[in-house]
């Protein structure tokens, strides 16, 4: 009985300490910090980390940032986002780079009923039918036209071919939204190969694709595949042109593709630091991340892992309370907040709508040519 | 399809199935002497492409420099893992070392995380390999897809001399056979058994820097697809048989390389292609293509 009485004890001074921790939000963020989308994964903690930094209280409250690596894999997506609600009990969650991996870890958060803003996972199936999931970025049907349109209108090219990414549902989403919208203005899709993710070898592909002959070819690949394909291009001969898409973005992308990946364009949000014209949260952002990281220059990845939390910070503040539930219900009307990426307004499906911008490589530098309207 | 668009895929898939043979070559090794499928093999082909970068990009060092500092400090490796993991079980089930390989290449893979950091690192490759020559026909090569083949087969033909024209060689051929008896006739065993984990691990280091070079990145999970395909390769060929794995890696390579050439349409599917030749194969031949009856033979 006595020992009965002790462990009663016990539990009670557990829950006074877990009570007492009320006056902290826990937040929780899942990334690919480890494996192949590492090279965005950690840019986007990396800026979600500044946005905590600069914003450590919400509601006089302080903020707890808890990491977890999802390791760039489905299955440990989803036990991160297991971990961090069960474990860490977080009120919200921010993340992650990669639609794959978003949508193992909603399917958790969903049950679970807590709210979970994506940084850059665009397919459209992401937030299908969630209640709980939102994001930050606009979505892919809307980018893959963006892409057609630009290469279509812009550079009033004719012929087009796609080299998708077969075992990524980001990928094989925007191949699909560019080649229905390339061929409704008209154009002509003379070829459309595949391979899969962790590939090191593309020249085989490569090579059918020379056979082809077309004037530009979509990849919608990550970063570190994507690099890879553009040398490989390179070295045999390839004449055609490459368009990409967000997850290209990576201020690491000369480095890594040196020669290669001159002339290469993407689309993306409408940020980066050599924008013309930038709004004021924009102009905040590169100057607190130059403040930081001196010697490295922001991307979206940045920008989008800061507005998350941006966001979060005013969904929270809006709804008066920390409570997922009511953070959910505020982030649902979410309407003209002035973020990095331009203004944010998150509409039926959850998606951000905001503007879309191209970057070429010229001269070994990302420069930003401009905005487009897709013809979706 | 024309001619010269065949004849750029072919020289592709040479350089490919070259690279994957050359690792399988190190399993086969192993294998051939100790019956052990040495997992960690794909891992110390990823500490080779490590060496190279951190001496070539980081040290500054000259490339030649480079890849020999590079290949001494694998082989390094790959004894210390011989005679940590799999010397105090030699005596012990099979299943045991095994067991104990896998479980070094998940200690070597997340080693590698924590010191080197998750984040896969460009290579920057000599300009002298990657200058593209271009014949009238429009079939390009560059230099490094000829260097990938060559330095594979001379390798290759090394190893083989090794084996059937020097005493250790044939030490090990007797090992492969029977580890006691060899013993008995005064054959240090345990010197020859780290003699053959050095070469597959100069191997695999071999293999790990023209990986490096071919495909410019590394990262510590670099070693895994190369490691399987390498370990289908030397399966295909009939395991513990030295031009049984380079043969296998070069069909492997040329299979992935030729069904994306003839099927476009299908090239996401490379793989199955290969898998499934890799079963029809073992159908009708269960020990692989060079493997025969006498599968204890090296």
């Amino acid at each position: 009985m006595r020992k009965f009485l002790a462990a009663l004890m016990l539990v009670l001074m557990l829950c006074v300490v877990a009570s007492a921790d009320d006056d902290t939000i826990k937040v929780g963020v899942f990334n690919c910090l480890t494996g192949q989308n590492a090279f965005g994964g950690q840019l986007e903690l990396e800026g979600t980390q500044l946005a905590h930094t600069l914003n450590p209280t919400i509601l006089g409250k302080k903020v707890e940032l808890i990491i977890v690596d999802n390791k760039s894999d489905k299955v440990e997506a989803a036990n991160a986002v297991t971990r961090l609600i069960e474990n860490d009990k977080v009120n919200a969650i921010i993340g992650t780079y990669g639609s794959s991996l978003a949508m193992a870890g909603g399917e958790v958060a969903e049950k679970a009923g807590i709210p979970v803003i994506g940084t850059s996972c665009t397919n459209p199936l992401v937030t299908l039918d969630k209640k709980f999931y939102f994001r930050a970025c606009f979505i892919d049907p809307f980018q893959g036209a963006g892409a057609a349109t630009y290469a279509f209108r812009n550079l009033g090219l004719k012929r087009a071919a796609t080299l998708v990414d077969m075992s990524n549902d980001y990928s094989v989403g925007l191949g699909k939204f560019f080649r229905d919208s390339f061929k409704k203005m008209g154009g002509d899709i003379v070829a459309s190969l595949f391979y899969q993710s962790g590939d090191t070898d593309f020249t085989a592909q490569l090579t059918a694709l020379i056979d082809a002959k077309p004037d530009i070819v979509f990849l919608p690949a990550y970063f570190a595949e994507g690099a890879i394909v553009l040398k490989q291009a390179k070295e045999l001969g390839a004449a055609f042109k490459f368009i990409g898409a967000d997850a290209m973005d990576n201020p690491e992308i000369v480095t890594l593709g040196g020669e290669a990946v001159e002339g290469f364009m993407h689309t993306t949000f409408a940020y980066d630091p050599s924008m013309p014209e930038m709004n004021a949260t924009a102009k905040a952002f590169t100057e607190e991340w130059n403040k930081i990281h001196p010697d490295k220059a922001p991307n979206v990845n940045c920008a989008l892992g800061y507005d998350c939390y941006i966001m979060l910070k005013d969904a929270i503040e809006r709804a008066g309370s920390a409570e997922p539930a009511k953070i959910r219900d505020a982030l649902e009307t979410i309407k003209d907040l002035p973020t990095v990426t331009g203004m944010t307004t998150i509409n039926a499906t959850h998606d951000a709508e905001k503007d879309m911008g191209i970057v070429e490589i010229k001269g070994g530098k990302k420069t930003f040519v401009g905005i487009v309207v897709p013809e979706v | 399809m024309e001619l010269n668009i065949f004849v750029q895929h072919f020289i592709n898939a040479l350089s490919l199935g070259s690279l994957y043979g050359l690792v399988a070559v190190g399993y086969t090794m192993v294998y051939g002497i100790l019956r052990l499928i040495n997992f960690a093999h794909g891992d110390i082909f990823m500490l080779g492409a490590y060496f190279v970068y951190f001496a070539t990009i980081v040290y500054k060092l000259n490339w030649g420099v480079g890849v020999v500092i590079a290949i001494i400090l694998t082989t390094i490796c790959g004894l210390l893992v011989d005679r940590i993991a799999y010397k105090p079980l030699r005596e012990a089930p099979r299943i045991s070392a095994l067991i104990s390989a896998i479980g070094v290449s998940f200690f070597i893979e997340n080693f590698a995380v924590v010191v080197f950091t998750g984040m896969p690192r460009p290579v920057v490759q000599p300009p002298i390999l990657m200058k593209p020559i271009e014949f009238s026909n429009g079939v390009r090569l560059i230099p490094l897809g000829i260097l990938v083949p060559v330095v594979a087969f001379l390798l290759v033909g090394a190893l083989l001399w090794l084996l059937y024209c020097t005493k250790p060689g044939l030490a090990m051929r007797a090992i492969s056979f029977d580890i006691e008896t060899t013993r008995m006739m005064g054959v240090s065993v345990n010197k020859i058994i780290a003699l053959a984990f050095g070469l597959g691990s100069a191997l695999a280091a071999v293999a790990g820097i023209m990986w490096a070079l071919r495909y410019p990145r590394v990262e510590p999970f670099m070693g895994m697809t190369p490691g399987i395909k390498a370990f289908i390769a030397a399966v295909f060929g009939g395991i513990g048989s030295v031009p049984g794995a380079m043969i296998g890696g070069l069909i492997l390579g040329f299979v992935e390389i030729m069904s994306v050439a003839f099927f476009p349409t299908l090239s996401g599917y490379k793989d199955a292609f290969a898998f499934l030749l890799l079963i029809l194969i073992l159908l009708f031949r269960p020990t692989g293509l060079l493997g025969e009856k006498l599968e204890d033979k090296i």
